[in-house]
């Protein structure tokens, strides 16, 4: 199996391999160059965004997004704002952050799902630098801005924003710098020159790397290891200086030799490792370097990123797709040359007897002398774990499974959960659903995880297929799944037309039946695509109702604003105490009055309409209606006041309007009582001499017309007693007002009255020549011959001042 | 027939014809001899779109009216409802159905306009009658076309369905009415918006159309842009009075489904020798729309410059009448005669519209009418919209008609961008005491929608919208008029303003703007396949769809017509809406008044 170690490169006392993963299956015409590209960790999607730095505004960038393989999965013209930075959540949604501060967070099918902003004083200094972490409180974004200022959420879905205290001495951007988590926070770690300083919350801390060789004169790049333990620094004298990101050990120090600034330095460290290593990225080479002087170096055609691993490092380039990695030490053990491990025997001694050579015995027994037959087993298990191609898998797993031959009491269970494990793992890294999983990943990221994102992914069968085949719990498995995937289907299918929407109504509503004592269905994942079609949600909304008790179904809709709006409009026609049970539950106090002043109005007996209004006026004073409330109390005023008349006078009176019951009073003469009403009901001085007036007109009794005029100053003056007698066409009555009219309104009102003379009179007096027009259009040049003479006259001498 | 749907820049009338088609197609399917019980709601609409000629043509001989009991008897094979998709509307059916003869069964179907629905059917089970009927079915009917540029849903509560019930079944109709008019006229390659409405009628859009990516129309694109408009990005217009000659119809008299109802003295002495006839009681009933060629002409000028159009108008006919004193020989006499159908036409039509005119005319020349005119000229100039005003107050205490009364409190509650809380709660306890304290649901409504509110801490930002968009000319021309505000004789309708820059310059200009004005403003494009990419000849106009969601009142359609025939303009506009309405009739779905509920 030499083949095995073809890729192998020693490195001090450990090996390197770097393996093909795929071959992408994208095309793209200039490789990575001039491309903002973003890689999420655990295999997941690419996003590229082409010619970031456009030229002209008009330029539309396309941004792409693909799976690990190459796939496209979205791909849409960017229309916002120009972009600093693309990244990945830890659910698989891409965060693209713009120059403004502004994060737009997209889903991996390239749906819009949210934005928000980074703050105030992001925006206006702009962004400078990004950069986008993960931590175990989720994904976090921090930003440099132009004003040298570090501005960090740490969780993007429960954001507070903190602003890092300043870094001292900084005039430009820094050299680099690094987000660390350490003692649960998250903070900065930057360098300036050859100073170093950690930023958190409250302080600016300069620290020194132990034994950092002392020709550097600047920290020129830097990386943090994937969990967060580690730290790689690269000096501008080519010394890459490796310790605990703490700052207290030094690791290594290595001198690559080369003084360029590289593109890209990573951790490529796998868990539990003895030897810390570094990847360095310049153009066309990479350069492993571990604890001693030498490195491995690797030629590279292409301009390509690197994305940090749990256990090692990705390589992806324009055209391919490779994991760089430390030789895991089952697989060294095994595979090493000459090595007389006990899975080395195993595998040698099962090779055997696959020839039916006796040689394989002899192996054997070398074993089982030493009896370390179980651990061989053991090895070759892990070793098979490790294997990216399922030739090499089923080889360790045969050698495996023939060592277990030969012994009694050993557990099964590491065995048989390797081989589903490596069949799932072996379904995802395929080339059309590509996420290139290694086994430690795998078990890091955990299967619902894993589950999660095939859902992400859309891959609905097979995340199925996974949880039947891994015996993953029904509810967090399967059913889990069925629920997005119908969620999915039920929202593409609302909007296939009519015909097709109608009968999957109906099939949605069957869904429901057979989910619904299942899984709690997530209505809210529903109604945003459902808002449209309110019978859709009519139909819902009826099925729930009559499947749920009343409480719960009550709580359901209350999370649901559409819905519960249509329901309520269905109630108010249909089923009038359940809207105000509606309210009541949501101490919509307002509506519940509103709800009693419109029973009120049902009812035929005044005692109940009173019962009902006093209802209301409760609600409107617990709804904080200051004049909801009190307008109500008048009403029930008016109406107690009404019906007491009423019985007094026999006059009909009840539902009048304050208004029309003061007319109705005065027009019979009850003229203390409507009094009474103004006074109570602070009735504006200026409509109850309205009022007065037109009553009495309307009555034609002049006298008492009179005697009111007279009983004090007119709060509307006199003009509308003219005008009023005039509608009653009582010119007597009218010409004994027209006196009393002010300056500005005589013209009018000795027009109303059919007094063109006194017009005249008063438009010339007044020197206003609209008016001297209006009376002029109201002669006839026949018989006001003279009048007409004198008004032009007026006219002429008014216009030359 | 449907002339008038021809004349416009787009054809409307395929539309009409794919509607008539539906609606044959369904007729026979019920084969025999039937009878229609219409939803009265629908009449209207229906009668844009098939006469009864066309319905008496596939066997239908009776129409009734829904009403609760028994079906009145008609000796008939089926019985057929139109009805629209109402709970309440079951269980008329459900009663009309069951008391039926059981002894002479009919065939019964029904067609559910614009959509069928579930729960409804789930009613007609509950009741126990939904295996009676032979057929259900759908008629869609979202567009109606109602003139050459104009197309109407004719829903009448959308306004207050979107804004205050939060019921926006009526977008979800508009989209789907986009859909069908873009499968017969083209993809639209661009859309605007501005208002949640917008966003939303475009969301559905977007997403109906990528559910049906497969099945994409051949048809060169007929709009080059759509224009979606919530009316409540404008509450001004419909509130202000309308001064075009066919606004004021509509604000007087009322225009339903394209025909209006008016006072027929006016209209009777005209016929000669019946002068001692007493005069009809019967309302004159006239269908208005640009197939009558005066009134094209002189529907949308300002009021003040119709009479000079009718004189001329006149003077040009009476001189049509005298040339046949020049008409000498035969074939000059022949074609004098075959020009008097139209010529005789064309004189009835100038009488009918004369008296219309001098109608008109009574009540704009009025005191009532100038002085409530100026006050809406003063709110909408900014003057005094601060305190409570004095003509409003004279008009409550009068008793003035309410819708009046909140038309112009509304109106200065906009223009000032919300009342002091004083100045409302003062308004408020005024119309309450006057007009009954029933009417406190109205004012909550109204406040709901944002029509009255109270001041808020932010400034007033009427003022500058009103000087960026240059919503008042000073120097407005009512006779040959250069600008839109003629049409308000000095305001320019917002909505129409913004759909004039969105041409020129584009709404990038007025970006401000449009952030004080609610709603998000976006643009959308919907790919168009190559090949099918319009090449537009040097000169050519472009195309416009303007969309308004909550109804669009006529002095607009006016404004965006002259807008089309302004000679530099570059596009014409067709104009689409939920309905048509005036400020009136707006205010009026707006209302809440319980006494009307009661059994």
């Amino acid at each position: 199996m030499a083949f095995v170690t073809a890729n192998w490169n020693p490195l001090g006392d450990a090996f390197y391999r770097k393996i093909e993963l795929y071959e992408m299956g994208w095309n793209l015409k200039d490789g990575l160059r001039d491309c903002l590209v973003a890689a999420a960790p655990y295999g997941g999607p690419i996003a590229l965004l082409k010619a970031h730095n456009r030229c002209s505004p008009s330029a539309r960038p396309q941004l792409e997004i693909f799976s690990s393989s190459g796939l496209p999965l979205a791909s849409f013209p960017w229309k916002s704002g120009v972009v600093k930075q693309l990244g990945w959540t830890v659910s698989d949604d891409l965060l693209c952050v713009q120059e403004d501060g502004t994060v737009l967070v997209y889903d991996l099918l390239g749906g819009f799902k949210r934005h928000f902003s980074m703050g105030n004083e992001v925006s206006q200094s702009q962004v400078l630098e990004t950069k986008i972490f993960h931590s175990p409180y989720g994904t976090g974004v921090a930003i440099l801005t132009g004003a040298l200022r570090f501005t960090l959420a740490t969780n993007i879905d429960d954001i507070k924003l903190r602003r890092l205290p300043e870094v001292p001495g900084l005039q430009g951007a820094p050299s680099c710098w690094a987000v660390l988590t350490q003692d649960r926070q998250s903070k900065v770690l930057v360098a300036n020159g050859s100073h170093l300083f950690v930023l958190d919350n409250t302080a600016c801390t300069p620290v020194t790397p132990p034994g950092l060789s002392p020709q550097a004169s600047s920290i020129v790049h830097m990386c943090v290891s994937f969990s967060y333990k580690y730290l790689a620094l690269l000096t501008d004298s080519g010394h890459v200086w490796m310790g605990t990101s703490n700052l207290k050990e030094k690791l290594s120090e290595v001198d690559t030799k080369i003084k360029a600034p590289p593109k890209q330095m990573a951790w490529c460290r796998r868990p539990k490792s003895q030897q810390p290593s570094a990847v360095v990225m310049w153009d066309g080479l990479l350069l492993v370097v571990g604890e001693c002087k030498e490195t491995i170096q690797y030629h590279l055609d292409d301009d390509s990123i690197l994305v940090p691993e749990l256990d090692g490092v990705r390589i992806i380039s324009g055209t391919h797709h490779e994991l760089l990695q430390e030789v895991p030490g089952a697989c060294e053990e095994i595979f090493k040359i000459a090595s007389m491990a006990p899975g080395a025997l195993l595998l040698e001694a099962h090779k055997e007897y696959e020839k039916e050579s006796q040689k394989a015995d002899e192996y054997l027994r070398e074993i089982k002398e030493q009896s370390l037959l179980s651990e061989a087993v053991r090895q070759c298990v892990e070793a098979a774990g490790h294997e990216h191609e399922p030739e090499t898998q089923k080889t360790l797993l045969r050698a495996a499974s023939f060592g277990k031959c030969f012994l009694s009491n050993f557990p099964p269970e590491q065995f048989v959960s390797m081989c589903r494990d490596l069949r799932v793992l072996n379904a995802v890294r395929d080339y059309t659903v590509g996420i290139p999983l290694s086994h430690t990943q795998f078990k890091q990221m955990t299967i619902q995880v894993l589950i999660d994102r095939l859902v992400y992914r859309k891959l609905y069968p097979l995340a199925i297929e996974v949880c039947r085949y891994l015996k993953t719990p029904e509810y967090q498995g399967v059913s889990r799944v069925l629920k997005y995937w119908a969620c999915y289907k039920v929202c593409v299918c609302v909007y296939l037309f009519t015909p097709l929407l109608y009968s999957n109504i109906l099939y949605f509503v069957l869904f429901l039946q057979l989910l619904f004592n299942k899984v709690a269905l997530n209505l809210s994942k529903l109604t945003p695509y459902c808002m449209p079609s309110c019978m859709l949600v009519y139909t819902v909304v009826m099925y729930l109702k009559n499947e749920l008790n009343r409480g719960d179904f009550f709580m359901m809709l209350r999370n649901q604003p559409v819905a519960l709006s249509l329901y309520k409009q269905f109630c108010k026609h249909q089923e009038q105490d359940t809207l105000k049970d509606l309210f009541n539950q949501d101490d919509d106090h307002e509506e519940l009055g509103n709800f009693y002043v419109k029973a009120s109005y049902k009812e035929q007996r005044l005692e109940a309409r009173i019962a009902h209004l006093q209802s209301a006026v409760d609600e409107y004073y617990k709804a904080k209606n200051e004049f909801s409330a009190k307008t109500t109390e008048d009403e029930m005023r008016l109406l107690r006041f009404q019906r007491k008349l009423e019985e007094e006078k026999g006059e009909q009176l009840v539902g009048f309007s304050l208004h029309d019951t003061m007319t109705t009073l005065l027009s019979v003469g009850l003229h203390k009582h409507a009094e009474q009403l103004y006074k109570d009901f602070r009735v504006p001085d200026k409509r109850f001499w309205w009022l007065r007036l037109k009553a009495l007109a309307e009555k034609e009794d002049w006298e008492e017309l009179e005697k009111f005029s007279k009983s004090k100053k007119s709060p509307i003056g006199y003009l509308p007693f003219v005008e009023v007698c005039i509608k009653h066409h009582n010119k007597y009555e009218a010409r004994k007002y027209v006196s009393k009219v002010t300056l500005e309104q005589k013209v009018k009102a000795h027009l109303a009255v059919g007094d063109v003379e006194g017009a005249a009179e008063a438009a010339i007096e007044r020197r206003n020549e609209s008016e001297i027009g209006t009376v002029l259009s109201r002669c006839s040049a026949t018989t006001d011959h003279l009048l007409v003479e004198r008004l032009n006259r007026a006219k002429a001498t008014v216009a030359k001042k | 027939m449907a002339s008038h749907l021809f004349c416009g820049r787009v054809n409307l009338n395929i539309l009409r014809e794919a509607a008539r088609k539906d609606l044959r197609e369904f007729l026979d399917k019920c084969s025999g001899s039937k009878a229609i019980v219409w939803d009265e709601y629908l009449t209207g609409p229906f009668g844009l779109i098939a006469q009864y000629s066309l319905l008496k043509e596939h066997e239908v001989e009776k129409m009734f009216t829904l009403k609760a009991g028994r079906i009145p008897s008609a000796a008939v094979k089926n019985i057929v409802f139109f009805v629209r998709p109402r709970l309440e509307l079951m269980d008329i059916i459900a009663e009309n159905v069951a008391s039926e003869d059981k002894l002479q069964p009919r065939d019964v179907h029904i067609l559910f306009v614009p959509r069928r629905s579930l729960l409804c059917e789930q009613r007609l089970k509950e009741k126990g009658v939904l295996n009676s009927f032979t057929n259900i079915d759908e008629y869609i009917l979202d567009l109606i076309p109602y003139d050459g540029d104009l197309l109407s849903m004719e829903s009448e509560s959308s306004f207050r369905e979107c804004y205050l019930e939060n019921d926006q079944t009526s977008l979800y109709h508009a989209a789907k009415g986009l859909m069908n008019l873009q499968a017969l006229y083209g993809t639209i390659p661009q859309i605007f918006g501005k208002g949640e409405c917008a966003r939303h009628v475009a969301n559905m859009m977007l997403r109906m159309k990528r559910e049906f990516a497969g099945s994409q129309t051949q048809i060169l694109p007929v709009f080059d842009t759509l224009l979606l408009l919530d009316r409540n990005v404008d509450l001004l217009t419909p509130l202000a009075t309308q001064l075009t000659y066919e606004g004021l119809i509509d604000e007087i008299f009322g225009i339903t489904n394209g025909y209006v109802k008016l006072p027929p003295e006016k209209f009777a002495q005209k016929k000669q020798g019946e002068g001692g006839k007493e005069l009809p009681t019967e309302p004159k009933k006239l269908q208005l729309n640009s197939a009558e060629e005066l009134y094209a002409e002189i529907r949308d000028k300002n009021f003040n410059a119709v009479g000079a159009a009718l004189s001329k108008k006149a003077k040009i006919i009476s001189a049509a009448f005298e040339e046949r004193h020049n008409a000498k020989t035969v074939g000059e006499i022949k074609q004098f005669v075959s020009q008097l159908p139209h010529m005789q036409a064309a004189r009835s039509s100038l009488a009918n519209h004369t008296s219309i005119a001098e109608l008109i005319k009574d009540i704009t020349t009025s005191e009532d009418f100038f002085d409530s005119l100026t006050v809406e000229q003063e709110f909408m100039t900014g003057v005094d919209t601060d305190k409570v005003s004095t003509y409003i107050e004279d008009c409550i205490a009068q008793k003035d008609p309410l819708i009046k009364i909140l038309r112009l409190v509304c109106m200065q509650s906009v223009c000032n961008n919300g009342l002091k809380q004083k100045v409302l709660d003062y308004y408020k306890k005024e119309i309450l005491q006057t007009y009954g304290y029933k009417h406190i649901l109205t004012l909550k409504n109204l406040e709901k929608v944002g029509l009255l509110k109270p001041q808020s801490t932010m400034r007033n930002n009427y003022p500058t919208i009103r000087k960026t968009l240059k919503l008042w000319m000073e120097d407005a021309n009512e006779q040959n008029p250069n600008d839109i505000s003629y049409v308000y004789s000095g305001y320019a309708p917002l909505s129409v303003r913004l759909t004039q820059v969105l041409a020129r310059p584009g709404w990038r200009s007025i970006e401000e703007v449009l952030k004080m004005l609610p709603g998000p403003h976006f643009e959308e494009r919907q790919q168009v396949p190559t090949g099918l990419h319009k090449k537009r000849q040097p000169g050519e106009n472009r195309t416009t769809l303007v969309f308004f969601l909550g109804g669009v009142t006529y002095a607009e359609i006016a404004a965006l017509r002259f807008l089309s025939n302004m000679e530099d303009s570059g596009t014409e506009y067709i104009i689409a809406a939920t309905k048509l309405i005036n400020g009136t009739s707006w205010i009026k779905s707006l209302m809440d008044s319980p006494e009307e509920n009661l059994p």
